[in-house]
């Protein structure tokens, strides 16, 4: 084990080392580059032995990733924003095929207004095709992801491609001390990647078929039960990771002093840490906050949110995402999973970091305070209401 | 929390500094953690550069950009102004790159020292003021963060120049 100070992006570099893929394939795109370019130069200086093939697009990257694993090989690619859109056909493709590829996507503003900054509108907009999804806080946990993803991917259970997203900047360039695990102790974790779902000569199968109406649903079925079954196979990945490395990670979540809050954020991504910093101060003013940090929002933890935010008084969202006309993906997401659940408490939609705008310590603060206090529906940081003018009841 | 705002023009090497402080103060110390990073965005050349270095003995959790700093290190001495003065902490200092006297500023001629050891920035010299000045790292830290994290061929003087502009200091 060594530790280095590096940024998000070069310590994903280092987990997809470890992990030893047989093949990349990806096209460079702010802020997600500098992977790529780590990831070249371990195959140029011989300490990563994978295939790097450099394509002319995100859609031929996808595309040589799902042919590769379709050969039996361990696949990566990595995108971000306007790349992932532009690869969307693949992601469907990758996951009805049960390709067990892994993706790193820097999470970042879509166009127009064109804009190369950090938020969520890019990956979110692609929950429903069929990838898990995962969001990093810190280059560490970024690191450790790359490693967990092919072991949560790979598993007969599962086979399902994993999408790890690491916000645009405000991790993947920004700098801290990561562990790097030794090699013998990744292949410990993570074994060479053995199946069956792939070109055989010995014994043809039928790989990446068409199916009729008689039997389409029926791989939709399996393919929502891989996903589902993911849900034990994360606790189990982590569990055998802590074993190995000594790192415990929570699951599909993260709770935060959430036992006795009365209310309750429910964030993702790297802006986490500062909403528990907020919480910490306001229970020192006598206001009982607790901080959800959404870890895997598919398969999505309804019975872990609704869990957590069941003693709340009320709720908050914050995210950097907008389903236009409605309100925050996530929001949408978390309502669904407290109204299964039988919980009825007020709740709030954020919407904040859109474009890369900074969230500060003192937008979280007042974000408390209209959790508090009650607020529109839907709010946008620094401007107010959605205009809907819609008040929770 | 302390933290260093460091202001260049792009090819100075600015957030390299920023980056390296961070290494240096975590550098064989498991209670010590940093942050650091650029000001996010396209990189053009000779453009004014940010970037910012956070250390803590505990995790560092906020990741949003410093408003009020420690240290502010200017490496160019056109990009300061009065208004910086804004940006400090009630006991901050600025630390200026410059042949001429600054008020309310401590100044220093990187760019001797940068000459002496053939260095075309004075991102180290200033890493090496900054470290004197702060006490937040030691020489053998800085030394270690140069040797980690900066090309083979440059270390030797690069570690040059953070040790006599440490030596500048103390005179």
């Amino acid at each position: 084990m060594s530790k280095r100070f590096l940024s998000g992006n070069e310590a994903f570099a280092e987990g997809i080392r470890l992990a030893r893929p047989d093949v990349i394939s990806a096209y460079p795109i702010t802020p997600q580059t500098i992977v790529v370019e780590r990831l070249s130069e371990m195959v140029e200086d011989g300490s990563l032995k994978s295939d790097f093939i450099h394509v002319e697009s995100e859609h031929s990257a996808l595309s040589c990733a799902i042919g590769a694993s379709a050969a039996g090989a361990r696949a990566f690619t990595a995108t971000s924003s306007q790349g992932l859109l532009y690869m969307a056909e693949c992601l469907y493709y990758a996951s009805g095929g049960r390709f067990p590829i892994v993706m790193m996507n820097a999470d970042r503003s879509t166009a127009l207004p064109w804009n190369i900054y950090g938020d969520q509108r890019d990956s979110l907009s692609q929950l429903d095709s069929g990838w898990i999804q995962v969001y990093a806080e810190n280059a560490q946990e970024a690191l450790d992801l790359a490693l967990m993803s092919w072991r949560i991917a790979e598993d007969g259970r599962v086979s399902t491609p994993v999408m790890v997203n690491l916000d645009g900047f405000v991790l993947t360039h920004t700098y801290e001390t990561v562990e790097i695990p030794e090699q013998t102790q990744a292949d410990s974790f993570l074994p060479r990647y053995v199946t069956e779902n792939r070109v055989d000569f010995d014994n043809p199968k039928n790989l990446a078929f068409s199916a009729g109406p008689d039997t389409n649903y029926i791989f939709k079925y399996k393919a929502h039960q891989g996903m589902l079954a993911a849900k034990a196979v994360v606790t189990e990945t982590e569990s055998a990771f802590a074993d190995i490395f000594g790192r415990q990670y929570s699951g599909l979540l993260e709770n935060y002093r959430t036992e006795d809050a009365d209310y309750i954020l429910v964030t993702l991504g790297s802006i986490a840490g500062l909403c528990r910093e907020t919480a910490d101060r306001l229970r020192e003013q006598g206001i009982r906050a607790g901080v959800v940090r959404i870890r895997y929002m598919r398969p999505f933890p309804n019975e872990e949110i609704a869990a957590a935010l069941r003693n709340a008084k009320a709720f908050g969202v914050l995210e950097k995402d907008i389903s236009f006309g409605n309100e925050g993906t996530v929001f949408t997401n978390v309502n669904s999973a407290l109204q299964k659940a039988g919980v009825r408490i007020p709740g709030y939609d954020f919407i904040g970091g859109l474009g890369g705008r900074n969230i500060s310590a003192g937008d979280i603060e007042q974000i408390y305070t209209d959790i508090q206090n009650g607020t529109q529906s839907v709010n946008f940081i620094g401007i107010g209401g959605d205009g809907n003018g819609k008040q929770h009841s | 929390m302390k933290e260093i705002i460091w202001l260049g023009r792009g090819g100075q090497g600015a957030f390299t500094a920023a980056k390296l402080f961070g290494a240096a103060y975590t550098a064989g110390n498991d209670a010590h953690y940093a942050l650091s990073f650029p000001s996010f965005g396209p990189e053009r050349r000779g453009a004014p550069v940010r970037a910012f270095t956070k250390l803590d003995e505990k995790p560092v959790l906020d990741r949003s950009q410093t408003e009020q700093a420690d240290y502010i290190v200017v490496l160019d001495d056109t990009l300061y102004t009065p208004a910086l003065q804004e940006q400090l902490k009630p006991d901050g200092r600025i630390i200026v790159n410059s042949k001429a006297p600054i008020a309310g500023t401590f100044t220093f001629d990187g760019e001797a020292v940068a000459a002496e050891f053939r260095l075309p920035t004075v991102n180290t010299v200033m890493l090496g003021i900054v470290s004197a000045l702060s006490g937040y790292i030691t020489e053998e830290q800085a030394v270690s963060a140069v040797e980690g994290y900066m090309p083979e061929k440059i270390q030797a003087r690069n570690t040059g120049a953070v040790k006599l502009a440490r030596e500048a200091v103390r005179k």
